[in-house]
């Protein structure tokens, strides 16, 4: 039983961009969620072409006499996501660029203990005391310091 | 026909899209994201745009896979024998 | 408990976008803008790929654009990774058989780049397609010997005076009484090489930028010290 064609490539191209948002949310790993970045930005690029594509028609390119009836896809948004694509890599060429100064200065990719210290650096530049928390009684700290839980998360 | 081979090309796309998210090895994770750049591609390919076809075979399933190997190997985070996800 | 959040969140994107796309007509797209490229592109542009007259015709300032973000880029990956550290150890040369079928490479791939983006404005292909398969092209021998590396002044070169040239034709119209970057000289015979103007001169030399730019980009990436 065959499927709808539009069905299924807006299904796949929006699975593409939802698959790409809910790892880029779910991973720790910073490289992990680079590479759900690139798969969310295929979906997208793969949803601007489907919104270009007419039923029985060719590509805009014109190869002799075109027979009667037949009409061209819309060459607009091709030429739009052309220049997306190499937009692309060359961010994605920057992102792996701060991953890599990351590692060198920070010596871990996992989100969440950089997000712990950056929080204390913030903390330290500011003068401020150290967040904790204020449920519990005085002198008593809620949580271990972020230092004593950094450790290498798997990618 | 072309509904057959669309629900195969739009199924291995989001095979490889869930590998990409899932394979605990970030080698293996890269393979699995130039496989769905190659996918697309053939995709651009039934939905008429051979030139964004090229542009995504050279550079997704291509340069891009160099950039982030590349970057895999500078970050020292290279392991090819990697069993499960908590030896990491 | 965050998973399940960002699931949630994710189905809830999913579905909304879903709903928004069940109202776009699929295969019968309205094109304001497409139909009119389509009926006198050929005749104003004199190239046979209408994706091409796009490009570097109708969207040209778009390209300028897109190639000033490639420049940036590569700018700020440079800035980001900074200078080598000469003592860093580089990663030892390939085998006899990699080094020798990446010189056997660098001719036909630079060859299939070139044939690709000089046929930009009659076939599927152009410089952005060219220009990644001849950065590709000058990668690899790089990656099969570390230790040569690449002269980094001949591809800054390369690139700012392709980046220049574009300006510099797109002003030539202006001179002209045109717009910026209006399509020059005769459209000539439709399908023939020597065809659409100064369109394949601007996509050669977004070729050429695109080209140099990412293989310097990879080039830089490549040079970076490994961590630890």
């Amino acid at each position: 039983m065959p499927i709808p064609l539009d069905t299924l490539f807006f299904a796949g191209a929006l699975g593409l961009v939802a698959i790409g948002v809910v790892g880029m949310l779910a991973s720790r790993h910073l490289f992990r969620v680079l590479l759900c970045l690139g798969l969310a930005e295929a979906g997208g690029n793969l949803l601007l072409v489907l919104s270009g594509y007419r039923w029985d028609s060719v590509a805009p390119i014109l190869t002799g006499d075109l027979p009667v009836g037949v009409s061209m896809v819309d060459p607009v948004p091709q030429a739009l996501v052309l220049t997306s694509i190499v937009i692309g890599v060359g961010m994605e060429a920057l992102a792996v660029a701060l991953l890599i100064r990351i590692r060198r200065a920070y010596g871990t990719l996992d989100g969440h203990a950089l997000l712990a210290r950056l929080r204390e650096d913030l903390d330290e530049r500011l003068g401020v005391a150290p967040d904790r928390s204020e449920d519990l009684p005085k002198g008593h700290a809620p949580f271990p310091a972020p230092a004593a839980k950094e450790q290498e998360v798997n990618p | 026909m072309t509904e057959w081979l669309a629900l195969i090309l739009v199924v291995m796309m989001l095979a490889a899209a869930l590998a990409v998210v899932l394979v605990p090895n970030l080698v293996g994770a890269i393979a699995a994201s130039s496989a769905v750049s190659l996918v697309v591609a053939v995709i651009f390919v039934v939905l008429r745009a051979p030139d964004v076809a090229m542009t995504e075979a050279a550079v997704g399933a291509g340069l891009s896979a160099a950039v982030l190997g590349l970057g895999v190997r500078r970050l020292g985070l290279w392991k090819l024998n990697e069993g499960k996800k908590d030896d990491a | 408990m965050r998973k399940a959040a960002s699931l949630l969140f994710a189905g809830g994107l999913a579905f909304l976008l879903a709903v928004l796309v069940a109202k776009l007509p699929f295969g019968e797209t309205p094109m304001v803008l497409g139909k009119q490229v389509l009926a006198q592109g050929a005749e104003q542009t004199g190239t046979a790929n209408l994706v091409t007259s796009v490009v570097v015709g109708y969207r040209a300032y778009d390209t300028l654009g897109e190639l000033s973000i490639l420049f940036t880029a590569a700018l700020a990956l440079g800035l980001v990774l900074g200078k080598r550290n000469a003592a860093a150890p580089r990663d030892p040369d390939a085998g006899l058989v990699l080094r020798a079928s990446a010189d056997l490479l660098l001719p036909l791939l630079l060859v299939v780049g070139f044939y690709i983006i000089l046929h930009g404005h009659l076939t599927p292909g152009g410089g952005f397609q060219g220009g990644v398969i001849v950065a590709a092209a000058l990668f690899i021998p790089i990656l099969a010997r570390p230790s040569r590396g690449l002269d980094h002044g001949v591809l800054v070169w390369l690139e700012s005076l392709a980046g220049a040239l574009f300006i510099l034709i797109g002003l030539a119209a202006l001179f002209q009484d045109g717009a910026f970057l209006e399509p020059l000289l005769g459209k000539g015979e439709l399908g023939r090489l020597l065809s659409g103007g100064t369109l394949p001169l601007l996509y050669l030399l977004v070729g050429v930028k695109v080209g140099a730019e990412l293989t310097g980009l990879l080039v830089n990436l490549a040079d970076a010290e490994a961590v630890e």
